[in-house]
This record gives C-alpha cells, sequence and structure tokens, in this order.
C-alpha cells in the first residue's frame, strides 16, 4: 500500500481572493514583512495497488479527474510505501 | 398540444429545485417533474433544469462531485445530442465542472456571499434562451459565494466571437462597467452558452423572478423563449 500526499495550487494566473484577504488579515496583525499570500489544499489517501507504477497512474488520474480543476489548479504528490 | 417537460436534477444539497419546479409549474403552468440524481431516467424531460444550491456542500470545488452524480451521464447524452439544459447558480458550476460550458468559477472578488438582484444586459436576442426576451435589461437576484467566472484569455475571444456571452451584470441601463460588477467575473459575465447554443449557465435565479406577488417577473421570458423553441421545433418535426 502507499500513503499518498497532494498539494493543489491555484495557478498563478489566477485570482486568489481567500489569500487576498488572509494577508489583509496579516497586514492588521503587523505582519509587514509577509507578501504573495496564496491558499491551497492538503490531500492526503492511501492507494493499494500491485506496485508503485500502478500507484502513480491511479493517482494522476485520482487528482486530474476530481481532486483538481485543470483550467486553475495544478498539483503536485509525494508517494511512500507503507506496509 | 402537450405542454413540454422541464426535468429538474435533485443533488444532496440542492435547495432552489422547489423554487425552479414552482416557477416552471404553478407559475407559467408547464409540465415539471424531479430527477433524483441517483436516477438515470431523464423521464422524457424536454428541458433540463441544474438548480441551484450547494450540491454536495460545495465541497472540493462547487459542483465538483455533483458532476459525477448518476443520473450526469444520461444529461452529457441529452446535451450531446442538442437537448435544452439550463444551468442555475450551482447548476452553472457543475457545468463547468462537466466541461459542458468553458471556463471555471472561483470565490467572489469581495469573500461575501451576495443576496441581491441585480440588473442584467441582455447581449444575444437569438439564442433559444432569449428570443423571446422584450427587454434589454433584466432584473434577476443573484445568491452566491462563487460566482467569479474565469476563463483564459482564448477561451474568453471565442465567447465573444461566437455570441456565447448572453448576461452580463450591468446598471439598470445597461453599463458594464466595473462598478456594475457584483463579484469580480470576467467582463462581467453573468450568464454563458455553449458553441451549439443549447446549453445555458447563469449565476443569477431567474425562477426567483416569475412570480407577479414578488413584484418582479423579468426571469419569466427566459422560460418562455426555450418554450417557443421547442414548440417552433416541434413543428417542424411535424411538417
Amino acid at each position: 500500500m502507499y500513503k499518498v500526499t497532494v498539494i493543489v495550487r491555484r495557478r498563478p494566473s489566477i485570482l486568489d481572493p481567500q489569500g487576498k484577504a488572509a494577508e489583509q488579515g496579516a497586514k492588521h496583525l503587523g505582519f509587514m514583512n509577509v507578501s504573495g499570500t496564496r491558499i491551497g489544499k492538503y490531500i492526503e489517501f492511501n492507494v493499494d495497488t500491485k506496485n508503485h507504477e500502478e500507484a502513480e497512474k491511479e493517482i494522476k488520474l485520482y487528482c486530474e479527474k476530481l481532486l483538481t480543476n485543470p483550467i486553475m489548479e495544478d498539483y503536485s504528490y509525494t508517494i511512500s510505501q507503507v506496509i | 398540444m402537450k405542454s413540454p417537460k422541464f426535468g429538474i436534477v435533485v443533488y444532496p444539497g440542492s435547495n432552489c429545485d422547489h423554487d425552479a419546479y414552482y416557477a416552471v409549474k404553478k407559475q407559467l403552468g408547464f409540465d415539471a417533474d424531479f430527477l433524483w440524481h441517483k436516477e438515470k431516467d431523464l423521464k422524457n424531460s424536454d428541458v433540463i433544469i441544474l438548480p441551484g444550491g450547494f450540491s454536495y456542500g460545495d465541497y472540493l470545488r462547487t459542483g465538483a462531485v455533483a458532476r459525477f452524480s448518476p443520473i450526469m451521464d444520461k444529461v452529457f447524452n441529452f446535451a450531446e445530442t442538442g437537448g435544452i439544459v439550463i444551468g442555475i447558480c450551482n447548476g452553472f458550476q457543475i457545468l463547468l465542472e462537466s466541461n459542458l460550458l468553458p471556463g471555471c468559477m472561483i470565490q467572489n472578488e469581495t469573500l461575501k456571499f451576495i443576496c441581491r438582484d441585480v440588473y442584467l444586459k441582455v447581449e444575444t436576442k437569438s439564442s433559444i434562451f432569449s428570443s423571446d426576451i422584450k427587454k434589454d435589461i433584466l432584473r434577476i437576484p443573484v445568491a452566491h459565494g462563487e460566482g467569479n467566472y474565469y476563463a483564459d484569455e482564448n477561451t474568453l475571444s471565442e465567447l465573444n466571437a461566437n455570441s456565447q456571452i448572453l448576461f452580463r451584470y450591468s446598471s439598470e441601463t445597461g453599463d458594464t462597467g466595473k462598478l456594475f460588477n457584483p463579484n469580480g467575473s470576467l467582463e462581467n459575465i453573468a450568464g454563458i452558452l455553449n458553441k451549439r447554443g443549447n446549453i445555458l449557465g447563469m449565476m443569477p435565479h431567474p425562477e426567483r423572478a416569475c412570480d407577479n406577488s414578488l413584484r418582479n417577473t423579468d426571469g419569466e421570458s427566459i422560460f418562455y423563449s426555450v418554450v417557443k423553441s421547442l414548440i417552433i421545433k416541434r413543428e417542424l418535426n411535424v411538417r
């Protein structure tokens, strides 16, 4: 079995109103050195396949078909075997 | 002649399904039926409405999970063969996630949930959704937190070139300036069509503007336009 973590990021060209709002909060708190706040998603799941190659195939499909919207988001993942 | 039938898809979390049913059946007098999302039968509907609400709690992304509901394969087939589909609010978001319409939806620029009447400039009256609209500007309520339409430059110029932008947010007199954009949508886009012109997605709620006792019936003309086009199609088929 493999343990997978996925990070979903909004594409740089796409506005991130949440990130913008969080950064406004940061300024109010006095974090004057903070800039470029962008909010994404962290997702984890397990994949039970025969081998690493099959796992990667399934992860990519899951990410591209459901977990992200390729029009506005990019993703990256890490995969590690668990016993 | 048999009344055209509207099929209204009900997802877990839909909350404008009854509004749509009430508007189409009780106010306008057409046949209507609910279609539970787990069914695989469109019950001979002539028009499919994907209603507003918060399907699957808006989890992951708005419309992202509803797009995989069992009934959607039938809706895709229906749309592919020229069937008329209207997605309102969350329904619009589902159409975008399904790739039946181009682009995507992000949070309102202000991050506020907006619930109020807006004015819409009707950009074309040659679509099946607008052929019977008499006014140039409609007043229709919006109620959404994620109605900020985005598409890349190519998609946007294609939408413009093919007259696929049906409604833009505007002033009462049709000014489509930034000032009258409630949510940050590109080019004040409030409603778009697919290239073929048989699918409409719009954030404002025409079904909430079909009852005289609410002092606003601007939404009616969209449904009447659809019915008119269906009747014309039927007459052509009979001949």
